[in-house]
């Protein structure tokens, strides 16, 4: 009795191996669709800047849980969460330079919050952080490339004169003034954004951007000469022969330097090498 | 005998009183609304009792709690978290383990509070239809989420798990996090009855394993009583973990309801006008029925 009761409620094969496949196709599609989705719901905007230690943001989307530690623990309030909606992947840490730029704590109190090392413990000094690359995008608003006196990214960086110097340059224009051009280092800059919040523009010439987007790459087969010769210690190249000129005794050729050098005396003539002499003769005669 | 089901409640509020009869739901009502009003109000109220959300958190500076299925995402897809990361799942593991894992569903899940309403609803409306989804679904799905990490080396997931983004959108700031939970709403009111937990949530398919050795259980103590009436089968969102504790004396199965499934939400305690369930714990011998070795019935028959 208890058997037959048993086989009345068991599922017979047909009906488990159906449901199953049909579960495990439909939860295998969604899969491929989730996939998808996170492909584009992960592409991260260039105006958002991860904090100070994010991992490189396909590992960070990896390790960040979303937990949102790091905004609370942000003494200057700066971080937000992506909300369901927004370009940002849904609930990880941003924030926008131009409004809120990172103020570079020295505990870096986000990066100690993070349970996951998603922000990178082993980041200790918060100018080895690199949350992006400031770059001088616009170089025909930006009035220090009209001449005129600026230099607020420049005194308001961090990293004074390591992350953004002035390079002086004529200005053409004027023709008698100098031009504070503002440069970028990227081996100093952090991304921290202070200089993109302070550009005095209506929308601001110097913008942090993600590392990969500001900068470009050298072709991975080419040297600079200069640097090659200096690794080496010597020039890498054939010295070039040094040009034989063709002339008389006593004659030698400078080409970079006093041209014609005529180290002897010249031999006398019956002429004196002065013009008026010969001019002169006649009525010296008369 | 049978009651219609949005009839549910109202004979052990008759016999009860209204109190006795609402007791678990206020209480878990209270947990999760408890739970929410912590998180927020350090950014409300600038009252700092919790940081963080479910997915990590810090009481008072100094408890950490860390989701572990989260967690465990994030190191399928190959971080090493902290320490404290570590500490704070461990001690999420051990608090269900011996609580119930699904406690998480019914006592913290903001979404239980979408998703009780929606059942609510459909019981009153008398709402009948439903999609014929396995409950193992979940199961699937947990295998998948866990399975996603890898291959994308993201946590796929937690972009669009509404667990996480509800309670990160009170907590944090809304965006179109609503459109999510009012999807999990409809789907629950029209197309799937206990669709989202019931069926398909991985989240809640994880602690589900966290319960298989949890001591607190609902047992049917005093079985012989029922009156089939059928109202905790109308309310519970897991009705299938109820029918052998409370129907199977004549098997000698156990009145304790021990399937992993079961979320000790108490409505079942709460609807019964002849208080035939009563929270017990595994290892309790005081019921009057047969009593078996607990064993888990939740998982199906193959």
């Amino acid at each position: 009795m208890a058997k037959s009761d048993k086989n009345a409620k068991a599922v017979n094969r047909r009906q488990f191996l159906t449901t199953t496949l049909k579960t495990a196709c439909s939860v295998g599609l969604m899969g491929v669709g989730l996939g998808f989705y996170t492909q584009r719901a992960n592409a991260l905007p260039p105006m958002a800047i991860r904090p100070p230690g994010a991992l490189p943001e396909e590992d960070f989307l990896g390790a960040c849980i979303r937990c949102g530690l790091c905004v609370r623990d942000c003494p200057y309030d700066i971080l937000f969460l992506g909300q369901l909606g927004d370009d940002i992947p849904s609930g990880s840490p941003y924030f926008i330079a131009r409004t809120g730029p990172c103020e570079m704590c020295e505990d870096i109190p986000c990066v100690a919050a993070c349970p996951t090392n998603a922000l990178d413990h082993s980041l200790q000094d918060i100018e080895k952080a690199r949350m992006g690359l400031a770059v001088v995008v616009d170089q025909e608003n930006c009035i220090a490339f009209q001449g005129l006196r600026c230099e607020v990214c420049f005194n308001v960086c961090p990293l004074r004169d390591k992350a953004i110097t002035l390079d002086l340059q004529h200005n053409r224009r004027s023709g008698k003034h100098a031009l504070f051009i503002p440069v970028v280092h990227s081996d100093a800059c952090t991304g921290c954004g202070l200089c993109e919040k302070a550009c005095i523009l209506e929308k601001a010439a110097i913008k942090v951007f993600p590392k990969q987007l500001a900068k470009g790459e050298l072709g991975h087969h080419y040297r600079f000469g200069w640097q090659e010769k200096e690794k080496a210690g010597k020039s890498l190249v054939t010295p070039d022969v040094k040009h034989q000129y063709n002339l008389p005794e006593g004659v030698r050729y400078d080409l970079q330097g006093e041209g014609l050098i005529i180290d002897k005396k010249a031999p006398d003539t019956p002429f004196s090498s002065n013009p008026l002499d010969t001019l002169n003769r006649k009525s010296e005669e008369n | 005998m049978a009651n219609m089901p949005k009839d549910a409640g109202k004979e052990a509020t008759q016999v009860k009183g209204w109190f006795s009869a609402h007791k678990w739901l206020i209480l878990r009502r209270f947990s999760q609304l408890g739970i929410l009003a912590a998180f927020v109000a350090g950014p409300w109220l600038d009252l700092w009792i919790v940081k963080g959300n479910l997915a990590s958190s810090l009481t008072l500076e100094t408890l950490p709690l860390t989701d572990p299925y989260i967690l465990l995402q994030a190191m399928v897809s190959g971080v090493t978290p902290e320490q404290t990361a570590l500490l704070g799942a461990a001690i999420v593991l051990v608090f269900y383990a011996l609580v119930g894992g699904r406690v998480y569903c019914s006592w913290v899940c903001p979404v239980n509070m979408v998703t009780d309403t929606a059942s609510w609803l459909r019981r009153k409306l008398g709402i009948r239809g439903s999609s014929h989804a396995s409950r193992s679904t979940r199961y699937w799905l947990l295998a998948l989420t866990l399975i996603l990490p890898l291959i994308t080396g993201g946590i796929v997931w937690e972009l669009v798990n509404p667990v996480s983004i509800m309670f990160r959108g009170i907590v944090f700031g809304m965006g179109l996090a609503w459109v999510l939970v009012l999807a999990v709403f409809l789907f629950d009111l029209l197309v799937s009855r206990d669709g989202w937990c019931g069926h398909y949530c991985p989240v809640g398919a994880f602690y589900s394993l966290l319960s298989t050795r949890a001591i607190i259980r609902v047992t049917a103590t005093n079985r012989e009583a029922c009156d089939d009436c059928m109202d905790c089968f109308n309310v519970c969102p897991e009705p299938q973990v109820i029918k052998p504790a409370l129907k199977g004396a004549a098997k000698g199965i156990s009145p304790i309801i021990s399937a992993n499934q079961c979320t000790n939400c108490g409505r079942c305690i709460d609807v019964c006008a002849v208080k035939v369930f009563q929270f017990g714990n595994r290892y309790s011998t005081e019921s009057k029925g047969g009593i078996q070795p607990a064993k888990d019935y939740s998982k199906p028959t193959v």
